[in-house]
């Protein structure tokens, strides 16, 4: 059982345990959906419905579950909700839907969500998970967030679609390419360490 | 001639990690050493074949004759399930010595997304079994030949003098940055 405040428990999902930043998981979709603010948004929030909905529901049915089959039955649910994510976004947003492609149904095999569930739910009460897995929805947003405004804003000079680069600015294709998703982590995750090595040395 | 395209541009265009950015946690956690690199990219290769194989004819024989097709992610991922947990077994009484050194990341192939991403790009693109198959294995070899190279400019960046936050993860994504741009050298190869 976890000993924190319901306050700790959400906020510590946006820095000290940030899913992207500190804890290295959810890469793939990451790196992979970025190019634009739109793509990581919408990859974000899909993500946050199957990571909150799948620990609702197992941190309820857990007493049921034998542990031997426990894997298997995560993935059972969490393949349900992503099931539904799929056909919402195909019904109501199609051009999002076409555009992140496969990496939607990939939700199933996102190993933040499959983590918390072994890691977080299958030992704590509904509502402390429901904290939890807002707090670690809300981190990966975040990460996503930041990711995709650098490469956006860099890539083509555009944020959500809107021009905020000068007519000076010649665009870095590179950054809404492949590479630039790499570069961009990579230093990103660099940053994000030097700010955690000094506050540390601070206290 | 279809099936070379597709072959080659699942090894060298659209590589698996360079470019659709899947199994990066595999690609950062086994590639501190070429030997490794190499089994845990045999076993993914082994693993895709038989997907490629096995959730065609079940999309093929199974979901579309009965209008099932919502169903692909779920049973996609319990037929990935059972079949690493068979491959598992398989090498555990084969060969113990690769079943030590895969580890932790052989059951974890079940979470490697680039298998799911191959069983629904193929079902996507309604590729017939040969081609499918042909998928299947050019991506493993893709994945392979990109885990070796990450591995072996591993093995020489312990020797480099790194800036202390980049040290780890950091510097990885980078270098996989720098190896998606020469990577990106080969579009254009096949059109």
């Amino acid at each position: 059982m976890s000993t924190r405040s319901i306050g700790q428990e959400f906020v510590k999902g946006l820095w000290d345990e940030n899913p992207v930043f500190r804890q290295l998981l959810g890469l793939c979709p990451t790196l992979a959906v970025t190019g634009w603010v739109i793509n990581g948004l919408a990859m974000g929030l899909a993500t946050s419905f199957v990571l909150i909905f799948s620990s609702l529901v197992v941190s309820s049915i857990k007493k049921f579950i034998p542990s031997q089959v426990r894997i298997a039955s995560y993935i059972v649910i969490i393949a349900t909700f992503v099931t539904i994510a799929d056909r919402c976004m195909a019904a109501f947003f199609p051009l999002i839907s076409k555009n992140l492609g496969p990496y939607i149904p990939l939700i199933v095999v996102n190993c933040i969500i499959l983590g918390r569930q072994e890691a977080f739910s299958s030992r704590n009460s509904v509502g402390r998970s429901f904290i939890d897995a807002l707090g670690m929805s809300s981190g990966f947003v975040l990460a996503l967030l930041i990711l995709s405004s650098i490469r956006e804003v860099l890539g083509v000079g555009t944020f959500l679609g809107l021009q905020v680069m000068g007519t000076w600015f010649k665009p870095w294709i590179i950054m809404i390419l492949p590479p630039g998703a790499f570069l961009t982590l990579g230093i990103l995750l660099g940053i994000a360490l030097h700010i955690e090595r000094k506050t540390k040395a601070r206290k | 001639m279809e099936l070379v395209a597709i072959f080659v541009s699942a090894i060298l265009i659209n590589n698996f990690v360079l470019y659709y950015f899947l199994g990066i946690c595999p690609f950062l956690g086994v590639s501190k050493k070429i030997s490794s690199a190499l089994s845990m990219g045999l076993a993914v290769t082994f693993v895709m074949t038989i997907t490629a194989v096995v959730s065609w004819a079940i999309n093929h024989w199974i979901l579309i004759p009965h209008k099932l097709d919502y169903l692909q992610i779920v049973s996609f991922i319990l037929v990935i399930a059972s079949l690493v947990q068979l491959v598992e077994m398989f090498i555990r009484k084969m060969s113990p010595p690769l079943y030590q050194a895969l580890g932790i990341y052989l059951p974890l192939i079940t979470t490697n997304c680039s298998i799911m991403f191959l069983a629904l790009l193929a079902a996507l693109r309604n590729y017939s079994l040969a081609e499918a198959v042909a998928f299947g294995v050019g991506s493993g070899l893709g994945f392979t030949l990109a885990i070796i190279l990450m591995a072996g400019i591993r093995e020489q960046l312990d020797l480099a003098d790194v800036p202390e936050p980049l040290k780890g993860a950091g510097i990885a994504l980078i270098v996989a940055g720098i190896m998606a741009l020469a990577f990106m050298g080969f579009i254009g190869m096949i059109k």
